[in-house]
């Protein structure tokens, strides 16, 4: 019933102005290569180059933070990079936080303090306290505040968030 | 007063059942899905805020590459709404508001489509426009739906006024308030405005449409009601239910929102153009904010009577709502709300007019709250006005007129033992907050040298489900082979911790651990069972009853095979930890598993079958309100509460930040304290947004100028009070799911009247608009220093044209 085959439903599948780069990057540990054009962002990179889609567009102008990852160990909004930046870089996204099923000790924090609700920022915001953590392993609440204050969420009014980021510089989780 | 210990899960703090998927980044949103063959569609949005389409040109748009299918309103004969059906699918010879959608294109990708609608060439005549609600009420306004007679609405409940601007008008009548004014000792008048507002879900709206063969239509949306979607979309398209399958998976928050039907209809008209394939609209953040719907603005105004020992005799109130374009929600926002309209106060006589009027603005719909923050904004801040008059603290003269049991609503309703206790919630955040009496003028005086004062003030809120009378839900408790079970349930949980509170109650009665309770986090018209919507705060306390009977009857059939196989009468069975044995004998006994998929004895013979739980509730003894006089019976549970705040405002900026931030809340009895916490947390700072960050600001023309974060602000984590608590009263609701009672949307209301109350104890200004930001209190400060002819330093004189409060209706 379609009046077409379609080829391919990416965006990318159209011809966009333009070049288009061959982007090699190394995600959440496994090097991938795959063809980007000059626009497309990283975030769009990630969710539909490389069907990454925890990292999600709450905004798409870098006022959010829903679509946090972290390029070189770094907290970006994946919407204000370029695909084409990323070339070469290390990106992590939520999708390779945990290991071998094995949830994080902030990501069990953050079900184990109700820091979850509708879950939309949750991927974005567990990057941004990851990120603060392994450059700040006890971080105090003034600091948690700030790392996370580029990050928006509607629901849960931030404390739980806050006492999960808390709970695991604190090292209560560990061994838990 | 804890009633929990008789339970294993019901009111325990058990984390979400989703976090898993919540955490790792594999919980699947509407947002996150594409289908083989998906077409992206965009809009062309009206530049004005009321002009007539004088001619649209597509030829361009069409041609352009990767188009599979172009829409204009005038190709579409059908109209959409919930109360009233006044909405076009896409504007046809008139757009009633800046960013209502013109034109639709779905294309080969998003970029594609977004390049197409550049292309369109409209041709507009721009037309008065409609933008305040006072005005729109004038014989001499332009009528934004000059067509309003013809409009088919849900009749004995709403009250159009064809001719005028006024989609709905709710009365409530209460003895005789002329009489009343006429005895009171002391009266006053006071007028409040609450701007629009947007929901600001972190995921936007969203939906994919395929429209397929034989009338059949599938469609997944980030929606709150998947049965409102399919019942909605039946009645204006006339296609019969059966062949409409609604699909809603994980959604990014809704708040109210999402209720309804908002993109489907546009996302299906493409996909039937462009051959069938699927067709997902995405709204990005700027349309969310301006071709979505908000919260209504709000004109109020109060005129109060009372005795001289500080008895309110008699109140006359006027809600004027800015409706915007649309009635969508916004009819049952002015009639919800003027039920509620008094505030949680016993008053003998009282008489409220609740118009909700046509604006040529973005449309309003339901929000959190449902017309309760907004309404009690100015039902708050009046109690203090009238305490001062008085010479009553605040909170005594609230003690003098809170609903306490054998009081009579305004709607006529007896409040009894079990209705709920706001007087305690009053008491609980007074004591939390330190309450010692509102200050001198000489003490702030005082104060004022320092550079930064500090004020306390309190505010109550009370708030029913708004709700149709037939409103029901529905559960199945669905065994699997290993004896787990799947809770199927149309109830959405976008966030509230709903399905773990229905999976707790399922816990609690089928005697089995939760863990081995799965809530499947898709409803799907198809599939779940009937619920009505998820709104109102009625979502754990219909779903947990409808749950529950759910178990009692999945326990009934175990007990019936059981029945046969142990050779005892049914009442003699009893279930605990997954088995089910006879009362006298525990050692006759089976586990569910051998007996839920059906008894097989030694030789092979076979008896039951597979254990499906059915289960519902439905609201009773509901009534509509009388269209003269607004009495019935329209509250499934009242919840009632209070909050209590302490706030700092620096001088030199207006800057107020929140010290102290206590909430109390008559829940009736915790079903789950994690989700209960986050609740009421994410509601008071939802609340805050509201109280001092959040509005929208519209040029004169009507374009919306502050569509997007950089302009529009909500609360970050920099926001926070310095301190917040939470405190729970426990007065069982006799119907409600263990005694609960809804509270979902009630942190939210009120707080900005303890704000405004606490920033008149701390300037000795009233404030009369919201937001309470620092822009408005500077200007607050700098008005009064004026006024006071520089008797207090730093006084600045203000040029006249800088007077923002226009309140009043």
């Amino acid at each position: 019933m379609f009046d077409e085959t379609p080829q391919n439903t990416l965006p990318g599948a159209i011809k966009l102005p333009g070049a288009v780069y061959t982007i090699s990057v190394e995600v959440n540990g496994k090097a991938c290569t795959e063809e980007a054009p000059a626009q497309m962002t990283l975030l769009q990179f990630l969710r539909e180059r490389l069907f990454l889609t925890g990292a999600k567009e709450g905004c798409g102008v870098g006022e959010c933070g829903a679509c946090t990852v972290l390029l070189n160990g770094r907290a970006v909004d994946a919407c204000l990079v370029l695909a084409v930046e990323a070339d070469q870089a290390s990106v992590r996204t939520v999708e390779g936080e945990a290991r071998d099923g094995e949830l994080t000790l902030l990501q069990r924090a953050f079900i184990e303090h109700g820091a979850v609700q509708c879950g939309f920022c949750t991927s974005g915001m567990l990057l941004s306290a990851q990120s603060l953590l392994e450059s700040n392993p006890h971080p105090n609440r003034e600091e948690i505040v700030e790392a996370i204050s580029g990050n928006l969420c509607r629901c849960t009014g931030y404390v739980q968030i806050l006492e999960a980021i808390e709970a695991v510089g604190e090292g209560m989780e560990e061994g838990g | 007063m804890s009633a929990d210990q008789d339970y294993k899960y019901i009111g325990k703090g058990i984390s979400r059942l989703d976090g898993p998927e919540k955490v790792t980044g594999s919980a699947m949103f509407v947002h996150d899905m594409t289908l083989p063959g998906m077409l992206y569609g965009k809009m062309v949005k009206s530049p004005h805020a009321c002009a007539r389409i004088v001619s649209i040109d597509i030829s361009e748009a069409e041609k352009s590459p990767g188009v599979r299918a172009v829409l204009v309103g005038r190709e579409l004969p059908y109209k959409v709404g919930i109360y009233m059906i006044d909405k076009d699918i896409l504007a046809k010879e008139v757009a009633r508001y800046h960013g209502e959608p013109v034109v639709a294109i779905a294309a080969q990708s998003e970029l594609a489509a977004e390049e197409a609608c550049a292309k369109v060439k409209i041709v507009w005549e721009a037309l008065p426009a409609v933008l305040d609600p006072r005005e729109g009420l004038s014989p001499a306004a332009p009528l934004v739906h000059p067509e309003l007679a013809s409009y088919s609405y849900m009749k004995g409940v709403f009250q159009p006024q064809p001719g005028t601007n006024i989609s709905h008008h709710q009365k409530i009548r209460k003895g005789d308030v002329e009489i009343a004014l006429a005895k009171a000792d002391v009266v006053w008048e006071a007028k409040f405005y609450n701007p629009p507002v947007q929901h600001v879900a972190m995921e936007t709206h969203t939906c994919i449409a395929q429209a397929l063969p034989g009338s059949q239509v599938q469609i997944w949306t980030s929606a709150q009601s998947p049965f409102t979607v399919r019942n909605l979309f039946s009645a204006c398209f006339g296609i019969p239910h059966q062949n409409i399958r609604v699909h809603v998976p994980y959604v990014g928050g809704g708040f109210g929102g999402k209720a309804g039907i908002h993109l489907e209809p546009l996302a299906y008209l493409l996909s039937q153009k462009a051959g069938g394939r699927p067709v997902k609209l995405t709204m990005t953040r700027e349309e969310e904010f301006g071709a979505m719907p908000s919260r209504q603005g709000l004109y109020s105004q109060f005129t109060t009577g009372a005795t001289r020992e500080g008895k309110i005799i008699s109140l006359v109130a006027k809600y004027i709502w800015d409706a915007g374009a649309y009635a969508d929600y916004g009819v049952n926002v002015g009639r919800a709300a003027s039920y509620s309209g008094a505030g949680p106060y016993e008053i003998p006589n009282c008489h409220i007019d609740s118009l909700v009027v046509y604006t040529n603005k973005v449309f309003g719909t339901a929000y959190r709250g449902f017309g309760h923050l907004e309404a009690l904004w100015g039902i708050e801040r009046n109690m203090d006005i009238g305490a001062r008059r008085l010479g009553l603290d605040p909170v005594e003269f609230r003690r003098r007129n809170v609903l306490r049991p054998g009081a009579k609503t305004i709607t006529g309703e007896t409040v009894t033992e079990h209705t709920g206790r706001v007087d305690l919630c009053l008491e609980k955040v007074a004591e939390e907050i330190g309450w010692n009496g509102i200050q001198t003028e000489e003490e702030r005086a005082q104060a004022m040298a320092g550079g930064k004062v500090r004020g306390k003030g309190v505010a109550l809120l009370h708030k029913a489900p708004a709700m149709p009378v037939f409103t029901s839900s529905a559960a199945l408790l669905k065994f699997n082979e290993n004896g787990s079970v799947d809770l199927l349930t149309s109830i959405i949980d976008y966030g509230q911790g709903t399905y773990t509170a229905l999976a707790q109650a399922a816990a609690e009665e089928l005697k089995m651990p939760i863990e081995r309770i799965q809530v499947p986090w898709e409803s799907d018209t198809a599939m779940t069972p009937y619920d009505w919507q998820t709104v109102a705060s009625r979502g754990a306390f219909m779903g947990c009853k409808a749950v529950i009977a759910a178990a009692r009857d999945a326990l009934q059939q175990i007990k019936e095979t059981a029945s046969q196989v142990l050779r005892a009468p049914v009442e003699e069975l009893v279930c605990r930890d997954e088995v089910v044995f006879v009362a006298h004998r525990p050692e006759e006994c089976l586990s569910y598993r051998e007996v839920v998929m059906g008894y097989s004895y030694p030789n092979g013979n076979s008896i039951g079958g597979p254990v499906i739980g059915r289960g519902h509730y439905i609201a009773q003894g509901l009534t509509h309100l009388d269209l003269e006089t607004g009495q019935g019976l329209p509250a499934l549970d009242w919840t009632y509460g209070a909050h209590g705040a302490e706030i700092e405002v620096d001088l030199d900026t207006g800057e107020i930040t929140v010290l102290n931030l206590a909430t109390a809340l008559d829940v009736g009895q915790v079903l789950n304290a994690q989700s209960l916490r986050g609740q009421i947390i994410g509601g008071v700072v939802q609340g805050l947004g509201s109280a001092l960050l959040e509005e929208f600001r519209f040029s004169p023309q009507g374009r919306l100028l502050n569509a997007g974060f950089v302009d529009y602000k909500i609360p970050t984590s920099k926001d926070l009070p310095r301190k917040m608590s939470q405190h729970i009263i426990l007065t069982e609701q006799l119907d409600g799911p263990y005694g609960a009672r809804g509270v979902a949307e009630h942190p939210m209301i009120s707080v900005p009247g303890a704000i405004g109350n606490a920033l008149y104890d701390a300037l000795g200004i009233d404030f009369f608009e919201l937001p309470l930001n620092a822009e408005r209190v500077w200007l607050g400060i700098q008005r009064k220093r004026s006024e006071t002819q520089d008797t207090l330093p730093g006084a600045i004189k203000l040029p006249r044209a800088i007077h923002l409060d226009k309140g009043g209706a």
